[in-house]
C-alpha cells in the first residue's frame, strides 16, 4: 500500500514541476508540433488515409519525445540538485521513486498528443473519427505508461552516465523512425523488424492507429503492456547492481 | 593586438570552458549520430509519402543541422556564463564586445561546418545519393557561408539571452522554425505564400537552394546569387544580434537583471 502511495504522491510531485518547466512542458508540445508540421505537408499530397496516418503518428512521436530526452538526464537532474545521495538513500526502493518520475514526464506528452491532433485538425483538416473510442481510451493511457516505463530503464540504466542527456536526446530519432509513427514498418530492412518489435512505442502506436482506425487493438494493447511490465522488472533488476556499482566506487555524484 | 587576442584566444577558451563538447559522450551522439537520424528520418517519410528524392532530404537536413551547433552554442555565451556565474565578471571587463562576442562565434562556425559535412557525407553514404565531384568544393563553400549565417542568428539568440533565462527552450523553436520554413524538408513552392516569403528572410534558405543545385551539377557561377544572399543575411543577423547585445547588455545593467534575466 505505501508503494502505491509512494508512486502516486511521486508522480503527481513530478507531474506538476514537470508542467512548470517551460522546457518540458512548452517545448514538450512545440517542438514535436514543428515534425508534425512537416510531416503533414509531405503527407498531404497523399490520400486522406495517408494524412490521418501522420496525424496519430505524430501524436505519439511527441510522447516519446517528452520522455526520452528528459528520462535520459532524469538522474543527472537530481544530481544537479544534490538530491540523488538523499534518494539513493532512502528507505524506499529506489525504483519506486524513480519510476514516477519517468511515468510524469510520458504523462507530460499526452499535451503534445492533444495538441498535435488539435493542430491537425484546425491547421490541416485531418478530421479523426475514432471507431472504437473505448479502446482508443484504453490504448492512449496504456502506451504513456510503457513509455513511461521504458524511460525508467533508460534512466537507471544511464546511473553511471555524466552526459546521460545526450544519450537520451539521440534516441528521440532512432525510435521516431522504427517505431513505425510515421514510416511503415515494411520500408525497412528486414533487420529492422526485430528491433521494432522490441521497443514498447511500436506497440503502442499500431494499438492506437487500430482502435482509432478501426481493428484489433487489444493484441497490441496487450503487447505494448506486457513489454513496459518487462522494461519495469529488467529496471528494478539492474538498479541494484548500479547503484552498487556506484557506490563502491564513489562515483554516485561525480560519476 | 589586445582586440586580436580577445578575438582568437578567448574565443577558442571560451569554447573549450563553455560547451564541453570536446567530450566525446557528448559530441559523437549530438553532433555525428543524431543528424544521420534526422536525414534517414526524413529520407523515409519522403519515400512514404512519395513526394520528393532522397538527395533532396540528406541535402536539406545535412544543412540544416548546422543550426544545432551554431545556435546553440552562440546563445550559450551568455547562459553558460551566468550559469558558470561568471557573465558579470566578462561583461564588466574593458575588453572590446566585438572581438569578445565575434570571437567566440569562430570555432562554433568550424563545428558548424563540421557537423553539416560530416552528415552530408555520412549520410549521403548511407542512402546512397551521387553528387558530382566537381560539385564537392562549392558546395563545401555553402556549407561554410550557411554555418556562418546560422551562427549569425546564434547571435541574435545569445543577445536574447540577456533577457530571457530559457535559452534551451529558445533555441529549440528556434531550430524548429528554421526546419519547416526554410525548404529543408518541404519545397519552397509547395509552403503557403506567406510562409516561402518569410523563409526569404532566414538563414539555411538560399544556402540550401545552393547546395541542392549544386548537387544537381549546376555550375558555381549559377548558384552565385543564392550563395551571396545567403551571406548577407548572416551579416543582417550579426549586425542585429550586436546591436541587441549592446543594448540589453545596458539594459540589463540598468535594471540590474544580468544574473537575474
Amino acid at each position: 500500500m505505501s508503494a502505491v502511495r509512494l508512486l502516486a504522491i511521486g508522480w503527481v510531485l513530478h507531474f506538476k514541476m514537470l508542467s512548470r518547466s517551460s522546457f518540458n512542458s512548452v517545448l514538450g508540445v512545440v517542438y514535436p508540433l514543428f515534425f508534425a508540421t512537416v510531416a503533414f505537408f509531405l503527407f498531404r499530397e497523399g490520400s486522406p488515409h495517408a494524412l490521418l496516418y501522420a496525424s496519430l503518428g505524430a501524436s505519439v512521436m511527441g510522447i516519446w519525445s517528452a520522455t526520452s530526452t528528459a528520462a535520459g538526464g532524469a538522474l543527472q537532474r537530481e544530481r544537479w540538485h544534490g538530491t540523488l545521495e538523499l534518494l539513493v538513500a532512502a528507505p524506499a526502493h529506489f525504483s519506486l521513486v524513480m519510476l514516477p518520475v519517468t511515468l510524469a514526464m510520458s504523462t507530460i506528452g499526452i499535451y503534445s498528443m492533444a495538441a498535435t491532433l488539435l493542430w491537425g485538425r484546425l491547421v490541416f483538416g485531418i478530421s479523426l473519427h475514432i471507431a472504437h473510442p473505448l479502446l482508443f481510451c484504453l490504448a492512449v493511457p496504456v502506451t504513456i505508461v510503457s513509455i513511461g516505463m521504458c524511460g525508467f530503464l533508460l534512466a537507471v540504466s544511464f546511473v553511471r552516465y555524466r552526459t546521460a542527456w545526450a544519450l537520451g536526446n539521440l534516441l528521440e530519432y532512432p525510435v521516431w523512425l522504427i517505431c513505425g509513427f510515421l514510416v511503415p514498418l515494411s520500408l525497412f530492412p528486414g533487420w529492422v523488424r526485430p528491433i521494432s518489435w522490441l521497443l514498447a512505442p511500436t506497440w503502442g502506436m499500431r494499438a492506437i492507429r487500430e482502435a482509432a482506425i478501426g481493428g484489433s487493438a487489444l493484441p497490441d494493447i496487450g503487447m505494448c503492456a506486457g513489454l513496459g511490465a518487462a522494461y519495469t522488472l529488467i529496471g528494478v533488476l539492474v538498479v541494484g547492481r548500479l547503484l552498487h556499482s556506484a557506490r563502491a566506487r564513489a562515483t554516485l555524484s561525480l560519476t | 593586438m589586445t582586440g586580436a587576442r580577445i578575438f582568437f584566444v578567448g574565443g577558442l577558451m571560451s569554447y573549450r570552458a563553455l560547451f564541453g563538447w570536446l567530450s566525446p559522450w557528448i559530441f559523437i551522439p549530438t553532433f555525428l549520430v543524431a543528424p544521420i537520424f534526422q536525414i534517414l528520418l526524413f529520407v523515409y517519410i519522403g519515400r512514404s509519402a512519395g513526394v520528393e528524392s532522397d538527395k533532396f532530404y540528406v541535402i536539406g537536413n545535412a544543412l540544416q543541422y548546422c543550426a544545432i551547433p551554431c545556435i546553440f552554442a552562440m546563445s550559450n555565451t551568455i547562459a553558460g556564463e551566468r550559469y558558470q556565474k561568471t557573465l558579470g565578471y566578462i561583461l564588466a571587463t574593458p575588453a572590446g564586445r566585438l572581438p569578445l562576442f565575434l570571437g567566440r562565434s569562430l570555432p562554433v562556425i568550424g563545428n558548424g561546418v563540421f557537423a553539416s559535412a560530416f552528415a552530408l557525407s555520412a549520410g549521403g553514404a548511407i542512402v546512397g545519393i551521387h553528387v558530382p565531384a566537381s560539385s564537392i568544393a562549392s558546395i563545401a563553400l555553402v556549407i561554410v557561408v550557411t554555418s556562418a549565417s546560422c551562427t549569425s542568428l546564434g547571435l541574435v539568440s545569445a543577445a536574447l539571452g540577456l533577457r530571457v533565462r530559457e535559452t534551451a527552450t529558445l533555441n529549440n523553436i528556434v531550430f524548429g522554425l528554421l526546419l519547416v520554413f526554410c525548404g529543408v524538408n518541404v519545397p519552397l513552392s509547395e509552403l503557403p505564400g506567406w510562409m516561402s516569403f518569410i523563409a526569404q528572410g532566414f538563414p539555411l534558405t538560399h544556402g540550401i537552394e545552393a547546395a541542392r543545385r549544386l548537387a544537381n551539377g549546376q555550375s558555381f557561377g549559377s548558384v552565385g546569387g543564392l550563395i551571396g544572399a545567403e551571406a548577407l543575411i548572416g551579416a543582417a543577423y550579426a549586425l542585429l544580434g550586436y546591436q541587441l547585445l549592446r543594448l540589453l547588455e545596458w539594459q540589463g545593467r540598468r535594471l540590474a537583471t544580468l544574473e537575474t534575466a
